[in-house]
């Protein structure tokens, strides 16, 4: 018992470097298997197949009928996270200034969609939007229009749909932060003369950015990837990157294009979730200036 | 009007719209799911609203179709294999990143947090190219090892979250006691975490059992899930059976979101520490 | 009669040899040396980040020295884990296993040692009365105060009869006059019992309250080690004389070299000649710190010693606290007993500050 055993096996207070990794290591052969290797050969078939080439990602990039695509897709993820960044923010602000009950509906109401089938949800939305859909059925009854109007398979029906399925992907971040900011903040602005509206101005508002910030980064990237709704939803002249790598690789079958088109995909999204850590880390000193 | 009262009223004005919106949002949040469930038992052919008739016609649809059936039985089955693995996988993962030293605890970081970055679209052809040529495809196995890694990420989050809450030092009095790092886990530290890791498996169901964009791609024409099964309804035809199947779906989350909140409270009470 | 488990003839000693723990850059603990006696109460007292918490964990187990080795009964336990120690510990915030109730808890450490059903609940009972808890065995923890679940933690520690008992803070989460209370009481179970105790508290009055020896650590080096009243009267560096107990220090050069114990000539800053006793040899010329304490102070008239100011008088009844300003500006501290010549002084007279050399003790200004 006198000498000292060797560092590996050291167990006290924490566990040792072989329990560590006999504890992560299902982990991590599943992670191999299931992201790594299959990542790994869908990028390898967009630059190596049939020869080492870039003229996947050239294709992918520079012919009209794909950038259409891209700039459709980045178009209808920025309308998404605008338009549900306007509708989360007064239910969050709502859902902070709310207690009990109130408060334990409002995330009910926040949480039943969140967790209920993306499927239902954009099922939901087609029969609301059909040619006999509810909202027709109800234009025409009170008379508003003559003819069913074509609702569905529209880029409008998409970033509503789209909107929907990820608002509260929105509302929970800024509920977060408007939740933390302590009551005597707005109390102490408005003792020291400013109204209601500088309050939230100057205070309120920039206080809630960090979960401005993270939501809306969440619903972008979420929206640039989506694949459920604008295939359903959307018709053959709302594609989207995803429907377009779906197309690409069960009815093209092509697969290096598919690739390329993923990868440009991947590097948008972590461009962009490099960014936010960045940002995250410059809101910080915003907020203590 | 004074000038503390025209303030006052502009003040509860702004509220109140800001409050009018809210409660609009909420009614748009809510409006589709909850105008499926009462088209679901109207009689007709296609689905109006409000319906004009009661039937559970398209109920009876379902149970009777052996395709609906087997999807749904493929999906439970899926989700069961899925939320064990996940949760065990998940809780062990969780505990060396906390109590554990862990050699490029960074990378594997970066591993956990990877599915949730990266858009599911890319993920699921991808594994649908591996699986291919493995084989895998509209199997059991193949199925639970995609859910399993998507899951994974929030099984992580949940238990480490109970895991910082758990104070440290109630392993340390446990170890003093005579209990090895094991038996420490068994009696201490798991009874502790229980409402976190039922949680983390609630999570890990639902997301398995809801998953559609990889299920699109690695289902089999005979071995499909629910998900795949309820798009391909939708794509062919929009029968009044889907309605029924998203209401009892819709129904289910309600369940789900309610009975965790019990299971929760119940579990935190017994547990409470002291001073809390 | 108490139904405790005597186990004296089971009390161990403990052997700190040369103890280094380092994290990161900073030692937290620089090469400690120390010996507990058995059946000893002794208590590791210092400031935070001393190390004296550091040094508790690694007897424990939870810590692993970077240089040293620790002995408990002879036995060198520096590498085994701390579940195989076989030492009773106590948490500063109880750490009483919420899900399980009062008598689960003090059992628990007899299932860990696969005692019977039968046996483990009559033995944590009778731990159960000797801390005064009878009754309270299906309570759950939450259902308890303070005091009382520290009792219990008490008696979860015991319970297995450990050869050494360990306390970390224990005390320091409890109100004022629960805290004295419970020094008492863990006292007069440490005796009864017999246990060896090592203490960790940054508390001085507890330290000289309730242990049989203190050791006091600083920046993770042993100052001094010794009973309550060698620590008090005789404090071998400025560290300890400050740390223990109030104290005055004055700032100035020997006149002269003395050997340790010998009187030494001081010129304070300020200009005062003044006598004191060296705690190490001193050469002439060396800067020292004179500690003095308040109660071996004495005032009289201005020309009989330093002429000092009076700041304040604040009366206590059956003595009178002084703070006096020497010339030089250092702030002094003393107390006069109700009666005495100078007993009420006005604000702003002056008066002639004066002590014994033996009183007053000379320490090197070392770095």
């Amino acid at each position: 018992m006198s000498a000292r055993p060797a560092r590996w096996l050291l167990g006290g207070r924490h566990y040792s470097e072989v329990a560590s990794l006999a504890l992560a290591a299902p982990f991590l052969i599943l992670a191999f298997v299931t992201f790594i290797l299959p990542l790994g050969s869908l990028l390898h078939e967009s630059l190596f197949l049939p020869t080492p080439t870039l003229a996947h990602y050239e294709r992918a990039l520079t012919e009209p009928v794909y950038l259409r695509v891209m700039l459709r897709t980045l178009r209808i993820a920025a309308l998404v996270t605008i338009l549900t960044l306007l509708l989360a923010w007064p239910l969050a602000w709502l859902m902070a200034r709310s207690g009990g009950l109130k408060l334990a509906i409002l995330v009910a109401s926040v949480l039943l969609p969140l967790w209920t089938s993306v499927l239902v949800r954009t099922y939901a939305w087609m029969v609301l939007l059909q040619k006999n859909g509810v909202i027709n059925q109800f234009l025409i009854g009170a008379g508003i229009t003559g003819e069913p109007l074509r609702l569905l398979y529209t880029e409008g029906a998409v970033v509503l749909a789209m909107s929907h399925v990820l608002l509260p992907f929105m509302v929970l971040p800024i509920f977060s932060a408007l939740r933390g900011i302590p009551d005597d903040y707005s109390r102490a602005a408005q003792m020291l003369g400013a109204s209601e509206w500088a309050t939230f101005r100057e205070v309120i508002f920039p206080l809630s950015l960090p979960g401005v910030t993270s939501g809306c980064l969440m619903v972008f990237l979420l929206a640039l990837g989506f694949f459920v709704t604008p295939a359903l939803i959307g018709g053959p002249q709302q594609m989207m990157i995803a429907t377009l790598v779906s197309q690409q690789v069960r009815e093209m079958l092509d697969w290096s294009f598919a690739g390329a088109l993923v990868g440009v995909l991947l590097a948008f999204v972590l461009l962009i979730a490099i960014l936010f850590k960045r940002a995250v880390r410059l809101d910080r000193f915003v907020g203590s200036a | 009007m004074s000038v503390s009262e025209r303030t006052g009223r502009s003040r509860h004005a702004g509220r109140a719209a800001i409050g009018a919106v809210a409660y609009a949002v909420t009614v748009f949040l809510l409006l589709p799911t909850l105008v499926i469930m009462p088209m679901s038992v109207g009689p007709e052919r296609y689905l109006r609203f409000p319906p004009n008739g009661f039937s559970l016609r398209w109920y009876a649809e379902y149970f009777g179709d052996a395709d609906w059936i087997n999807a749904t039985l493929f999906s439970l089955e899926i989700g069961v294999v899925t939320t064990l693995t996940a949760t065990v996988v998940g809780t062990m993962l969780a505990l060396a990143l906390v109590r554990g030293r862990l050699p490029g605890k960074g990378l594997v970081e970066l591993l956990v947090v990877g599915p949730v970055i990266v858009p599911h679209i890319a993920l699921a052809v991808a594994m649908f190219l591996v699986f291919e040529q493995l084989r895998l495809t509209g199997t059991l196995l193949g199925f639970a090892m995609a859910h399993t890694i998507l899951a994974l990420p929030f099984v992580v989050f949940t238990v480490l979250a109970a895991l910082y809450r758990f104070d440290a030092d109630l392993e340390r009095a446990a170890l003093s006691c005579g209990a090895g790092p094991i038996r420490t886990f068994r009696h201490v530290t798991l009874p502790l975490i229980a409402p976190g890791v039922v949680s983390a498996a609630l999570f890990a169901f639902i997301i398995s059992f809801d998953e559609a964009v990889v299920s699109f791609f690695i289902s089999n024409l005979d071995r499909k899930t629910l998900p795949r099964k309820m798009f391909e309804d939708i794509d062919y035809n929009v029968s009044p059976t889907l309605a029924a199947v998203a209401t009892m779906l819709t129904l289910l989350t309600i369940a789900a979101l309610v009975g965790s909140h019990l299971i929760k409270s119940r579990l935190d009470r017994r547990t409470r520490t002291a001073g809390s | 009669m108490s139904q405790s488990a005597a186990v004296s003839g089971r009390s161990v000693g403990i052997d700190i040899e040369g103890l280094v723990k380092r994290f990161g850059t900073v030692k937290a603990v620089d090469g400690v040396s120390l010996a507990v006696e058995p059946g000893e109460f002794l208590a590791l007292l210092g400031p935070s980040g001393s190390g004296k918490t550091t040094i508790l964990m690694a007897i424990a187990g939870f810590e692993y020295p970077d240089e040293g080795r620790i002995r408990v009964g002879g036995e060198d336990v520096t590498w085994v884990p701390p579940s195989r120690r076989n030492l009773g510990m106590v948490f500063q915030k109880y750490t009483l296993f919420p899900h399980m109730s009062v008598l689960e808890n003090i059992a628990f450490p007899l299932k860990m040692r696969g005692v019977n059903r039968a046996e483990r609940e009559e033995r944590a009972r009778a731990a159960l009365a000797t801390v005064r808890l009878d009754g309270y065995g299906e309570r759950k923890p939450s259902q308890l105060s303070g005091g009382q679940q520290q009792r219990v933690a008490i008696a979860r520690a015991i319970v297995y009869k450990p050869r050494v008992l360990l306390m970390d803070e224990p005390l320091s989460a409890l109100d004022k006059n629960l805290r004295e209370e419970m020094q008492i009481e863990t006292k007069h179970l440490q005796r009864e019992i017999g246990v060896t105790v090592v203490f960790v508290t940054h508390d001085q009055t507890e330290a000289l309250t309730m242990a049989d020896r203190v050791a006091v650590l600083d920046q993770g080096r042993l100052q001094q080690i010794g009973s309550p009243h060698d620590l008090y009267e005789a404090p071998r560096t400025a560290f300890v004389a400050g740390f223990i107990g109030e104290t005055n220090f004055c700032e100035g050069r020997a006149r002269g070299a003395a050997a340790a114990g010998q009187r030494i000539g001081v010129t304070l800053d300020g200009g005062h000649a003044v006598e004191a006793t060296a705690v190490e040899a001193t050469v002439e010329g060396a800067s020292v710190k004179i500690a003095i304490r308040p109660e071996r102070l004495s005032v009289a008239d201005p020309a009989s010693g330093i002429a000092a100011r009076v700041e304040e008088a604040i009366y206590a009844g059956n003595a009178t606290t002084l703070l006096l300003t020497l010339p030089s500006g250092q702030p002094i501290r003393l107390r006069v007993p109700a009666g005495g010549a100078h007993a009420s002084p006005t604000v702003g007279e002056m008066v002639g500050l004066s002590w014994r050399a033996e009183d007053a003790r000379a320490f090197g200004d070392v770095a």
